[in-house]
């Protein structure tokens, strides 16, 4: 069997461990003392450590503790306590937002809805103090922040379904409860409230985006490690300097589709849709009940939903006499 | 063994794995709305409800001549107009259909005074014929030609096997610990969905809306309904896909659940079933808490109430369809007009939309 031709890595580098350059007189400590395994080297860098948490990393910590806490618990305590019911009906239980009598008053009563408040806010703030956190590694390392952007872009989505879409609906009922089961007939009820989802052009666009990046994940990956053996995992030197290996690759594609991402570009292409997959399906999720309030009909109306013939059927309410 | 080999071994185990949540055997499948739209109905042949064997009736039916009930008996205040024949027939087929084998006519009557109202069992016999006939009357919408009997829902038990109250509520609302706030239980009701999961009282008691879906495609101060309140509208819709048997597209249109034109005809005879099932608890039901003892009541003490379940028990339709009236006509009642659409158009209620989206999209 073909050298490149394994479903694992190969190579794993072993020697002195890696500490990182010296840090700055403000800066916690690395934490941890490194130390290689066989087997995380076989699906990454077999060397594990030291990390480097800070101020922002031990915060963020705290904070999505705190919030994995307040769900547990109340989930716990939704089933009297009885660690073995918690267990079996774990996939069922939630911690939901309060209902639409508390508008979107500030404080509510920790049973009505307030733990949920304390959950979304702690998580919230973890999530964005851990964005901080890459944005800072990133400048600390000399690097672009594109990893943050691209973080930024999921944040924008979950804080969209958690808190801006309430507020400008005024209704903490509108946000999503913490929960397996609970989360997931969520988004089935608010796609039948709102007129069936699919008719939402940014999140037909979202869907586009989310199966295009897992389209064009494989297609790169696939491609880097076909052309592996004439060193085409050395992607970056070949933006500027193409080798066989680029060629080949280049190749392969213009002569199966006839166009070709390059080795510079395949990189942009997978991170604009990875981030556009989110950020549409925000400003889709935004306009939900603020703007549009049965999707179905705005498309329609817009000429954009194919029409099936009608089955004749009338609302019976709507006739003379009709019981309601 | 090569790698390739413990490869494809353990494809084969995570396929194995997988294919346990398919559902294994035979399963018959049936077109039921235009081509590309997914109406069609799945169905398990083996785990599908099996008709269940209609009784026999106690003896063949005698004719309406004779002497009147109420001229024989005393204290008959629904049937008096059946002949005495006649009468004794039902009562030997409700007998059947009802009362415990051991006990009989005296599941309902003190043998030494068959008139006497001393039983409670009796006065709920007589609303609930009063009951049948005005499903079979009224709600004709529903039952069509079909109609109920007793058998219908008791199917030989003294009460039927699927029939609700209000749920049992939470020690302490206030008070986070045995507080699910009415969801997020495994619960056959909802269809093992975290969805509430007692939609009865709010929609099969009360009149609830159950439209959740706007007929607007802008927001409206009209149509203020909160998620919450869809997730309450869809337990109900999950207890009715249960209790039929049958999955969302047996009624809807997934395009638009909201959209009556896109909708099969068994939409609108669900419609019907809601309000009549409401006529029932309401009007029926809820009229004999004070003769019910305590066992025969929920947890609020409230009587047991019917939901879709209590006459479908898993078929689309009771009984497989089959139809009991002919063979007790006594508990037939004059049909009653039912709505009907006058010209064919709907109502100014419809949005144009909804009731014609081919024109809109023509229009463009």
């Amino acid at each position: 069997m073909a050298s490149y031709q394994n479903i694992f890595t190969q190579i794993q580098l072993r020697g002195a461990p890696e500490m990182g350059p010296a840090l700055g007189p403000y800066d916690f400590p690395r934490i941890g003392k490194p130390g290689f395994s066989y087997w995380m080297g076989k699906i990454g860098n077999a060397q594990i450590g030291p990390i480097y948490l800070g101020g922002l990393g031990i915060l963020s910590l705290m904070f999505g503790f705190l919030a994995f806490e307040v769900v547990g618990l109340n989930m716990w305590a939704s089933v009297g306590w009885d660690p073995v019911q918690f267990a079996r009906q774990l996939p069922w239980l939630a911690l939901e937002p309060p209902g639409p009598e508390y508008g979107f008053q500030l404080f509510v009563p920790l049973a009505k809805g307030g733990w949920w408040q304390i959950a979304g806010f702690s998580m919230s703030a973890s999530v964005l103090l851990w964005w901080l956190r890459t944005f800072r590694r990133a400048k600390a390392l000399g690097l672009g922040t594109h990893v943050s952007w691209a973080f930024a872009s999921a944040i924008w989505l979950m804080l969209v379904l958690g808190f801006i879409r309430p507020m400008l609906m005024g209704s903490w009922a509108e946000a999503v409860p913490f929960g397996i089961f609970p989360h997931l007939d969520w988004t089935a009820a608010f796609s039948i409230r709102y007129g069936n989802l699919f008719y939402n052009p940014f999140h037909c666009l979202s869907i586009v985006f989310l199966y295009g990046s897992t389209l064009l994940f494989a297609m790169h990956g696939a491609t880097i490690l076909a052309v592996g053996r004439y060193g085409g995992e050395r992607e970056l030197e070949h933006i500027t300097d193409r080798g066989t290996a680029a060629e080949r690759a280049a190749l392969f594609w213009r002569w199966t589709m006839g166009f070709n991402a390059t080795y510079e570009s395949i990189h942009r292409w997978a991170w604009w849709f990875a981030v556009l997959t989110t950020l549409v399906g925000g400003i889709g999720i935004l306009l939900t009940g603020t703007v549009v309030d049965n999707w179905y009909l705005w498309a329609i109306q817009h000429g954009y939903a194919p029409d099936y013939p009608g089955t004749g059927v009338i609302d019976p309410a709507t006739l003379p006499g009709a019981s309601q | 063994m090569t790698r390739a080999a413990q490869i494809l071994g353990a494809a084969g185990m995570a396929g194995t794995v997988l294919l346990g949540g398919c559902e294994i055997g035979p399963k018959a499948t049936q077109q039921t709305g235009y081509r590309g739209t997914g109406m069609d109905q799945i169905v398990n042949v083996r785990s599908a409800v099996k008709a269940a064997a209609i009784p026999a009736p106690p003896y063949a039916l005698p004719d309406d001549s004779g002497p009147r009930a109420k001229e024989t008996y005393q204290n008959v205040k629904v049937l008096g107009d059946v002949s005495t024949e006649r009468f004794n027939h039902l009562m030997a087929a409700i007998s059947q259909w009802v009362a415990p084998p051991e006990q009989g006519c005296n599941y309902c009557h003190n043998p030494n005074n068959m008139a006497s109202d001393e039983k409670y069992t009796k006065i709920v016999a007589r609303r609930m014929l009063q009951m049948t006939r005005q499903i079979n009357g009224k709600w004709s919408s529903h039952v069509k030609t079909t109609g109920v009997t007793c058998y219908t829902c008791h199917r030989g038990n003294a009460v039927p096997a699927y029939k609700w109250a209000i749920a049992e509520g939470v020690a302490d609302p206030d008070s986070i610990v045995r507080n699910k706030h009415g969801q997020n239980s495994p619960n056959v009701a909802v269809g093992y969905a975290s969805l509430p999961y007692d939609p009865f009282q709010t929609y099969l008691n009360g009149k609830a809306q159950i439209r959740v879906a706007s007929s607007s495609q802008y927001p409206s101060p009209n149509h203020v309904v909160s998620i919450k309140d869809a997730e309450k509208s869809y337990g109900l819709m999950m207890h009715m896909s249960t209790a039929l048997g049958v999955n969302c597209t047996y009624c809807h249109n997934t395009q638009s659940f909201r959209s009556w034109s896109l909708s099969r005809p068994q939409r609108a005879t669900a419609y019907y079933g809601i309000r009549m099932v409401r006529d029932i608890n309401g009007e029926y039901i809820d009229s004999l808490t004070g003769v019910f003892p305590a066992y025969r009541k929920g947890p609020h003490g409230d009587p047991y109430k019917a939901n879709c379940q209590t006459c479908h028990q898993g078929q689309s339709k009771p009984l497989g369809g089959i139809s009991m009236l002919a063979a007790n006509p006594t508990l037939k009642a004059p049909p009653m007009p039912t709505a009907a659409p006058e010209g064919g158009a709907a109502g100014a209620a419809v949005p144009a939309v909804l009731a014609n989206p081919q024109a809109m999209t023509q229009r463009q």
